[in-house]
C-alpha cells in the first residue's frame, strides 16, 4: 500500500518538475526576475558616497574638538565641509539639502574625554534619511574617522588611550528614523523575491492544469486529492529553494552579505516559509478556475503581505489591530528569522519561536486548499 | 457576391500554411457550409472574410470591397458570431444586446423595436435579465446569433455555432438561420459536423488547409451512389468481428457499425461484384461523409493493432459499471434523479441527452469526478465513494479535448500516467513500450505532446488511458472535431478493445458516435427517459411522416416527448 502511494508520488513529482522546467516561461520566472531585481535593488542602495557635504557645529572649546575637525579636513570624502554657528541652523541645512549629515560636537566634549570617571564623550550625528543610499555609508565613514582621529591624537600627545572613556557617535536619521541598512535589506529582499516566485508557481500549477483539462484527467486517476496537493507543494518548494539558494549566493558574491549562523537553520526556515507560501498559493489556486483568476489572486495577496511584513515600515508603528493582522503574514515571521540569521547569528530557540506561526499558516492553508479541492467534487 | 481568389494564409514556415490556394465564389440567398475537421482552416477563412486577417497571397472581396484595403466599407454589412458565441458572460441577455447595438451604431430610436424583434425571434424574451454565463449552451448560441444580427447584416459569418450544443438546439438554430434566407443574406456556416454539411446549399470542404470540394453537397454524394451498402442479418455478437473482417477486404473503402447492420462504402467498380456471404446486402443512399472519406482515399488503417496486441481482460462475474440510484442535487435543483443501470462486460453504452439534462452529471459521478448526493457508483465492484482509489484504478478516461501535458514529451506523458496508475519497474517500462509500438508513436517519443499532429494526439490520449489495462473506458465526446479517417481509426481501436472484453461508456452530442453503441441511455430532466439499442430507439419514433428516422430524429422526438409539462 505504502509502496504504491510512494510510487505514484514519485511519478507525480517528476511530472510536476518536468511541467515547470519544460515550460520556458516558468524557467524564466525561477531565475531571471529574482536575479535582476536583487541586483537592481542592491545597487540602488549601495552607491558609493563621494563629495558629500557635511556640516559641523562645534560647541566644544577644548583641544579634542578642534583636533577632530582637523582630521576631517584631510578626508577626500568630505570636500564640502562647512561650519555652523548655532543649533537653529541645523534644520535649514538639512531641509534645503545643503548637507547630508550634520555633526554636532557638544560643549562638554573635551571635558568628558579628560574625565576618566565619565561615561565618555558623545558626538551627535544627524543624517538626512531621505537619502537612504548615502546616509548609512556616510555614518560609517564618520564613525571610523572619529575613532581614528581620537587614536591619533592620543598617540601624538602621548596619552594612554585605554584610560580615556572614548567617544560615542550617536546617530539620528532625520525624516526616516528607521533607515534600513543594506545588510538587513538584502536578506529581506530574498524573502520577498522567493515569495513572489513561489506564489506565482503555486497559483499557476493547478489553474493551468484546469485550463488544459489535465486536472480532470488526474482526478480520475488513483491519485487522491491529498497526493496531488503534496506533489504540487513539493515541486514548488523544491524549485523555489533553488532560487533562494541562488539569491543567497548572489548577495554573498556581489555584496559580501553572509549568513552569520548555521546553514542548516536557514535551510529549515526557508523550507517552512516556502511551504506556507505554497499553501497560500494553492489555496488561491483551488478557488480559481482560470489562470487569470489565479494571477489576480496572487496580485491581491502580494502587496499586503509585503506591506504588513515590517519590511518597509516597522510593525511597532502600526495601530494595534493591524499588528494583530500581521500575525497571519508569513513574511513577517520569516523576515525576523532571516535578519537574525544573516545579521547576528540567531539562536535555534529564537528561530523556532518564529517558525511556529509559519507551521500553523502552512497547515491551515494546505488544509483549506485540500478541502476546497474535495468540495469541488461535491 | 463574395469572391475568394487563390487565397493562401501562412502563420509561420514551421507549420505550413493554414489555407492553401482556396478559390470560391459564394452566392447570396444560400447557406454556404464551411466544412472540415479541427485544424482545417475554417476559422482562418472566416476571419479573412471578416477582414480580421490579411491573406498571405491572393485576395478576398466582399460585395466588391477588398477586405484588406476597404475593411471599413465591409463592416456595416457584416454579422459575425465567433466561436463560443462572443458574449460578455457577466452581462445580462439584454445588456449584451444593447452593447452590441451601441457597438454596431444602431440608432437609439431604432433600438427598442429591433431588440424586441430579435428577442422574439430567438425566444429569449423571458430571459432578458439573466446573466449570459447562466444560459444553457443552446440559449447562448441563440443570443450570439441575435447579437450578430443586430444591424441586419448582408453577410452572416457563423463560426462553429454547433460546438458543444445538443442536436435539439442545433436544429432550432438551423431553422432560424434558414428563415433569414428570404432576405437575400449570404450565410457562411462553419462546422465540423458532417451531417450539417448535407443541409447546406453549398459546401466548401477543407482538410488541412486544402480545398477538397466546393459546390452543392450532392456533387460530392452523387458519385457515391450505388457504392454504399448495408449488410444485414449479422448476429449481434458478431458485428464487430464481422466488420473487422470486411475492412480487410480490398473492395471495401470504409465501414462502420450502424445499429444492427454494418454500413460499407465500396471501391468504385466493386459494387455489384463484391459479395458478403452469407449476409444480405441492400444499397443505401450515400452520405456527405462517404464522399469526404472517398476524397481522402478511404480509410488508411484496416486493422487495429490492439486486436493483436492488447491483453484480453479476463471474464468477470462482477458488472464492470453499476449506477445504483445515482442522485445529485445542487441546492433545490436535482440534476440527476435516481439513475440506475449496469453495463455488461464488453458492451458499449452511450449516455445521451440535451445540455443541462443530467447526462454530464451522471457521467461525472460514475468516474469519480462528482460525489453523488444519494446512491452509489461501482467500477468492477469497487464503490467509488468508499474505495475511490481502487475503483478509479480500474477505469481509463479520455476527455473531450486532447488533455495531456502539452509541454511534456510523448514518452514523459506516458511515463507519468503509467506511474500514477500504479505500474512500476519492469511492468512500467513494458507497458509504456507496448503502447508506443502499438500506436506507432515511436518516431514522436521525444516530441512535445502539444506539437503532435491531431491524429497522433488522439492516439496518445487513448494510449495513456490504456496502459494500465483498465476494465472500463470512459469516453467524453472522444472524436468531436476530428477528421473522419481519424475517427474511423479511433473506433477501430475501440471495437478491438471491446472484443478483448473492455467495457466502454461514451457520452456525446454527436449522433455518429452514438451509432457505434450497443445500447443507449437517454437522460432527460435528470431521469432516464429512454433506453435501448440505436435501432430500437429509432423504431420508437417511426411513424407515417417519418418512415426512416435517423438517430438524431429519435433523439429529438424522445426529448420533446419528455419535455416537462410545466
Amino acid at each position: 500500500m505504502l509502496i504504491t502511494v510512494l510510487n505514484r508520488l514519485r511519478y507525480l513529482i517528476v511530472k510536476e518538475m518536468l511541467v515547470t522546467l519544460r515550460d520556458p516561461k516558468s524557467r524564466v520566472i525561477l531565475v531571471l526576475p529574482p536575479l535582476i531585481q536583487i541586483i537592481l535593488f542592491s545597487y540602488a542602495i549601495t552607491q558609493e558616497v563621494r563629495n558629500a557635504s557635511v556640516a559641523v557645529l562645534n560647541r566644544d572649546t577644548g583641544v579634542e574638538g578642534s583636533a577632530l575637525l582637523k582630521s576631517f579636513g584631510h578626508e577626500p570624502t568630505f570636500r564640502r565641509l562647512f561650519y555652523l554657528k548655532k543649533e537653529s541652523e541645523i534644520d535649514s541645512v538639512l531641509d534645503e539639502r545643503k548637507a547630508t549629515a550634520v555633526m554636532v560636537i557638544p560643549p562638554d566634549f573635551s571635558g568628558r574625554l579628560a574625565d576618566s570617571t565619565s561615561y565618555g564623550a558623545v558626538i551627535n550625528l544627524i543624517l538626512d534619511g531621505r537619502r537612504p543610499n548615502a546616509s548609512p555609508i556616510l555614518s560609517g565613514y564618520i564613525q571610523r574617522i572619529v575613532q581614528q582621529s581620537m587614536a591619533e591624537s592620543y598617540r601624538e600627545r602621548g596619552v594612554n588611550g585605554s584610560a580615556s572613556p572614548g567617544v560615542n557617535v550617536v546617530t539620528r536619521h532625520w525624516f526616516n528614523p528607521n533607515l534600513i541598512p543594506r545588510e538587513s535589506f538584502l536578506p529581506g529582499l530574498i524573502c520577498i523575491l522567493c515569495m513572489v516566485v513561489g506564489i506565482n508557481l503555486a497559483v499557476l500549477s493547478v489553474a493551468r492544469e484546469r485550463e488544459i483539462g489535465t486536472f480532470e484527467q488526474i482526478l480520475v486517476s488513483p491519485l487522491t486529492p491529498a497526493e496531488i496537493l503534496f506533489g504540487k507543494a513539493f515541486n514548488v518548494v523544491f524549485l523555489t529553494s533553488l532560487t533562494a539558494g541562488m539569491l543567497v549566493a548572489v548577495i554573498r558574491l556581489f555584496f559580501g552579505v553572509t549568513l552569520k549562523s548555521s546553514p542548516f537553520l536557514f535551510f529549515i526556515s526557508i523550507e517552512t516559509f516556502l511551504l506556507s507560501i505554497v499553501g497560500i498559493g494553492l489555496f488561491i489556486s483551488s478557488l480559481s478556475t482560470t489562470q487569470q483568476q489565479a494571477i489576480l489572486g496572487a496580485i491581491l495577496v502580494l502587496p499586503p503581505a509585503i506591506m504588513l511584513s515590517g519590511f518597509a515600515t516597522p510593525i511597532e508603528n502600526m495601530p494595534g489591530w493591524l499588528q494583530t493582522v500581521t500575525a497571519a503574514d508569513p513574511v513577517r515571521w520569516f523576515l525576523v528569522i532571516v535578519k537574525g540569521l544573516f545579521l547576528r547569528g540567531m539562536s535555534a530557540a529564537a528561530v523556532w519561536e518564529n517558525l511556529k506561526p509559519l507551521v500553523v499558516i502552512s497547515v491551515l492553508c494546505l488544509g483549506a486548499a485540500g478541502y476546497m479541492f474535495r468540495r469541488r467534487m461535491e | 457576391m463574395i469572391r475568394i481568389d487563390s487565397v493562401t494564409k501562412s502563420w509561420n514556415s514551421e507549420t505550413g500554411p493554414a489555407l492553401r490556394g482556396v478559390t470560391v465564389d459564394i452566392k447570396p440567398g444560400r447557406i454556404t457550409g464551411l466544412v472540415g475537421p479541427d485544424g482545417a482552416g475554417k476559422t482562418t477563412l472566416i476571419r479573412l472574410l471578416a477582414g480580421l486577417l490579411e491573406p498571405t497571397s491572393g485576395s478576398v472581396s466582399v460585395f466588391g470591397f477588398d477586405t484588406v484595403r476597404q475593411t471599413e466599407s465591409i463592416k456595416p454589412f457584416l454579422g459575425y458570431m465567433p466561436q463560443k458565441f462572443g458574449l460578455y458572460e457577466d452581462l445580462t441577455v439584454l445588456e449584451n444586446l444593447e452593447l452590441y447595438a451601441k457597438l454596431r451604431g444602431l440608432p437609439k430610436s431604432d433600438r427598442p423595436a429591433r431588440l424586441a424583434e430579435l428577442l422574439r425571434f430567438t425566444a429569449l424574451t423571458p430571459f432578458t435579465g439573466r446573466l449570459a454565463r447562466r444560459l444553457s449552451g443552446g440559449m447562448k448560441q441563440k443570443l450570439g446569433l441575435a447579437c450578430a444580427l443586430i444591424t441586419t447584416p448582408k453577410l452572416l459569418l457563423l463560426d462553429e455555432p454547433g460546438v458543444g450544443v445538443d442536436p435539439l438546439s442545433r436544429r432550432e438554430l438551423w431553422r432560424m438561420v434558414a428563415g433569414l434566407m428570404n432576405d437575400g443574406v449570404v450565410v457562411v456556416w462553419s462546422t465540423a459536423y458532417l451531417d450539417e454539411a448535407e443541409m447546406c446549399d453549398d459546401v466548401l470542404l477543407l482538410n488541412a488547409g486544402e480545398q477538397l470540394y466546393f459546390g452543392p453537397p450532392s456533387g460530392l454524394t452523387d458519385p457515391m451512389k450505388g457504392r454504399v451498402v448495408r449488410v444485414l442479418g449479422i448476429p449481434e455478437r458478431e458485428r464487430r468481428k464481422t466488420l473487422a473482417r470486411f475492412l480487410r477486404n480490398e473492395d471495401v473503402r470504409d465501414g462502420v457499425i450502424q445499429g444492427d447492420a454494418v454500413r460499407l462504402v465500396l471501391r468504385p467498380g466493386a459494387a455489384g461484384t463484391a459479395s458478403f456471404e452469407p449476409y444480405r446486402t441492400v444499397p443505401v443512399p450515400p452520405s456527405f461523409e462517404d464522399g469526404f472519406i472517398d476524397r481522402l482515399g478511404g480509410i488508411a488503417q484496416r486493422e487495429s493493432p490492439l486486436a493483436r496486441d492488447f491483453t484480453p481482460i479476463p471474464k468477470s462475474e462482477k458488472p464492470p459499471v453499476t449506477a445504483d440510484g445515482l442522485t445529485k442535487r445542487f441546492g433545490a435543483f436535482t440534476a440527476a434523479d435516481h439513475v440506475s443501470f449496469t453495463i455488461r462486460q464488453g458492451e458499449i453504452l452511450g449516455l445521451l441527452g440535451p445540455n443541462g439534462a443530467g447526462k454530464s452529471t451522471t457521467f461525472k459521478m460514475l468516474c469519480g469526478l462528482l460525489r453523488p448526493t444519494e446512491g452509489a457508483g461501482y467500477i468492477s465492484g469497487w464503490n467509488l465513494r468508499r474505495a475511490p482509489s481502487r475503483a478509479r484504478s480500474r477505469l481509463g478516461y479520455m476527455a473531450q479535448k486532447f488533455s495531456l501535458y502539452p509541454d511534456l514529451s510523448v514518452r514523459q506523458n506516458l511515463d507519468f500516467y503509467a506511474g500514477v496508475y500504479g505500474l512500476r519497474g519492469r511492468r512500467h517500462r513494458s507497458a509504456v513500450d507496448r503502447v508506443i509500438s502499438m500506436f506507432e508513436l515511436g518516431p514522436f517519443r521525444t516530441v512535445s505532446a502539444g506539437k503532435l499532429p491531431l491524429g497522433f494526439k488522439q492516439r496518445l490520449s487513448l494510449a495513456a488511458a490504456l496502459m494500465h489495462e483498465p476494465d472500463v473506458l470512459f469516453l467524453d465526446e472522444p472524436t468531436s472535431g476530428v477528421d473522419p479517417l481519424t475517427r474511423r481509426e479511433f473506433w477501430g481501436h475501440i471495437n478491438a478493445l471491446v472484443e478483448k472484453g473492455v467495457t466502454v461508456l461514451v457520452t456525446t452530442h454527436f449522433m455518429d458516435e452514438a451509432e457505434y453503441c450497443d445500447r443507449i441511455i437517454l437522460i432527460n430532466n435528470g431521469r432516464m427517459a429512454a433506453e435501448g439499442t440505436p435501432d430500437s430507439l429509432k423504431a420508437r419514433v417511426r411513424s407515417a411522416d417519418l418512415p426512416e428516422p435517423t438517430l438524431e430524429d429519435a433523439f429529438i422526438r424522445l426529448v420533446e416527448r419528455g419535455r416537462d409539462p410545466r
